[in-house]
């Protein structure tokens, strides 16, 4: 890994469902649990982050805000924005392993079933979504 | 400071018999990037030729950073750069002789910017305008529109036509320079992708007036699609239906939300931006000018 470059590359899929600052929300939290990113880990300022894809830098700054509300970055005045160090970041790497290898499980399941990829997204669709509702 | 950076009320334009604009309302808030999308005819390109106060409404009023736009508000003009697929650029001169000719005519021209700009963009500054591609010469137009630091951008179709590199290149451009300088811009465009990942404000336009306008993340959050079986199908009161599909099993709505669903018989997801842009330019396309009354009428 290269020490120059900024530690995450965002990506954006327009088309998707998910807002644009949930994404780049997500792709930090997936980085921290899957140990590609760590605590004090400087995330790219916005003006880098809308020179690699092309991004409205409102939205980059309403994902930063949001990652600090929920605490796994935060912002040092002058400095930027730095992933939080978290006692926790070791378990939640664990619990994320976890819950993998128990998708895999019922994925293999699943296939066996008859089900394709696109069926199981479906169905995990429609179950988050009925979750979401439920949660809101 | 103003907080609208573009009001228009009631704005209407008439070329002889025919309306380019009837009845547009319409408030952008500064700071925002907003799309206009709508089909060729809509009336995209008057509106933001009126705002840019190069064509004169005929009924209603448009202000834009809280002055009314027009060829005597010399002030407004500086801090307003509207650019079109026009493209003024001389095709002899070079690209530095284009801005030395454009420092000298506007009073607010950064020329460090201008510099950065091209730079980046991998144009020299001794490049001749007719050897440039047509994306580096929009590429071009847009950091002189750009090098102007102006508080408003109006750009109509600014990468239409370009090929992906030279497109993606030049919508990273407009974007440095909103994350530098906080600048609002509103462009017209076809390409509903853009929409998603540079607008956070979206005005969809047919058959020359406003069909919705508002903050793209509160229209995603306001519109689900809703199934259920024909016979439990019974919206609740406050849902109006944007489109509707129908098999034999199921009716399925695309459904604007004025609260959150509680009735348990609908199954629901969340739309992506391209079904509600084309669902709503469907309901103008089927009933011109009565959209609104449409979306009242349903429950």
């Amino acid at each position: 890994m290269s020490a120059h470059g900024p530690s995450i590359h965002f990506r954006l899929d327009a088309r998707s469902a998910v807002a644009p600052y949930r994404q780049l929300v997500d792709q930090v939290r997936q980085a921290v649990a899957g140990g590609r990113l760590h605590g004090g880990d400087q995330l790219p300022s916005v003006r880098e982050v809308v020179t690699q894809v092309t991004i409205n830098p409102n939205t980059v700054h309403r994902a930063y805000r949001e990652l600090e509300h929920l605490g796994l970055a935060e912002g040092r005045a002058g400095l930027g924005t730095f992933v939080t160090e978290s006692p926790y970041q070791s378990d939640a790497a664990a619990q994320y392993e976890q819950l993998s290898q128990e998708l895999r499980k019922w994925t293999q399941r699943a296939h066996a079933a008859g089900l394709d990829v696109e069926d199981m997204t479906d169905l995990l669709g429609r179950i988050l979504n009925r979750d979401a509702r439920v949660l809101s | 400071m103003s907080s609208v950076a573009l009001e228009a009320t009631h704005l209407a334009k008439r070329f002889g018999r025919r309306w380019a604009l009837r009845d547009c309302t319409v408030s952008i808030p500064t700071g925002r990037v907003a799309a206009l999308v709508g089909p060729n005819g809509a009336g995209k390109s008057t509106l933001l030729r009126i705002a840019a106060g190069l064509t004169r409404p005929s009924s209603g009023s448009v202000h834009v950073l809280g002055g009314a736009p027009g060829g005597d508000n010399v002030e407004l003009l500086t801090r307003v750069g509207y650019l079109d697929q026009e493209r003024p650029l001389y095709r002899g001169f070079r690209v530095e002789e284009m801005f030395r000719f454009a420092a000298g005519t506007n009073p607010t021209w950064d020329m460090d910017t201008a510099h950065r700009y091209v730079e980046r963009l991998g144009i020299s500054l001794r490049d001749r305008v007719d050897g440039l591609s047509g994306g580096q010469r929009a590429q071009v137009a847009l950091t002189m529109t750009l090098a102007k630091l102006p508080e408003l951008l109006l750009l109509d179709e600014p990468a239409a036509a370009l090929d992906p590199v030279a497109r993606e290149d030049l919508l990273r451009l407009l974007m440095s320079q909103v994350a530098e300088r906080a600048t609002t811009v509103v462009l017209s465009t076809h390409a509903l992708g853009d929409v998603a990942s540079i607008c956070d404000y979206l005005v969809v336009m047919s058959h020359s007036t406003i069909v919705l306008s508002d903050e793209l993340e509160f229209i995603v959050e306001s519109h689900r699609w809703l199934s259920a079986h024909p016979s439990t199908a019974t919206l609740p009161d406050g849902v109006a239906v944007v489109e509707e599909r129908e098999s034999s099993r199921d009716v399925t709505v695309l459904a604007r939300l004025t609260e959150p669903l509680e009735d348990e018989t609908w199954r629901v997801a969340v739309p992506t931006i391209d079904e509600i842009i084309m669902a709503y330019l469907r309901l103008g396309a089927s009933s011109p000018g009565a959209s609104s009354s449409a979306l009242d009428g349903a429950s």
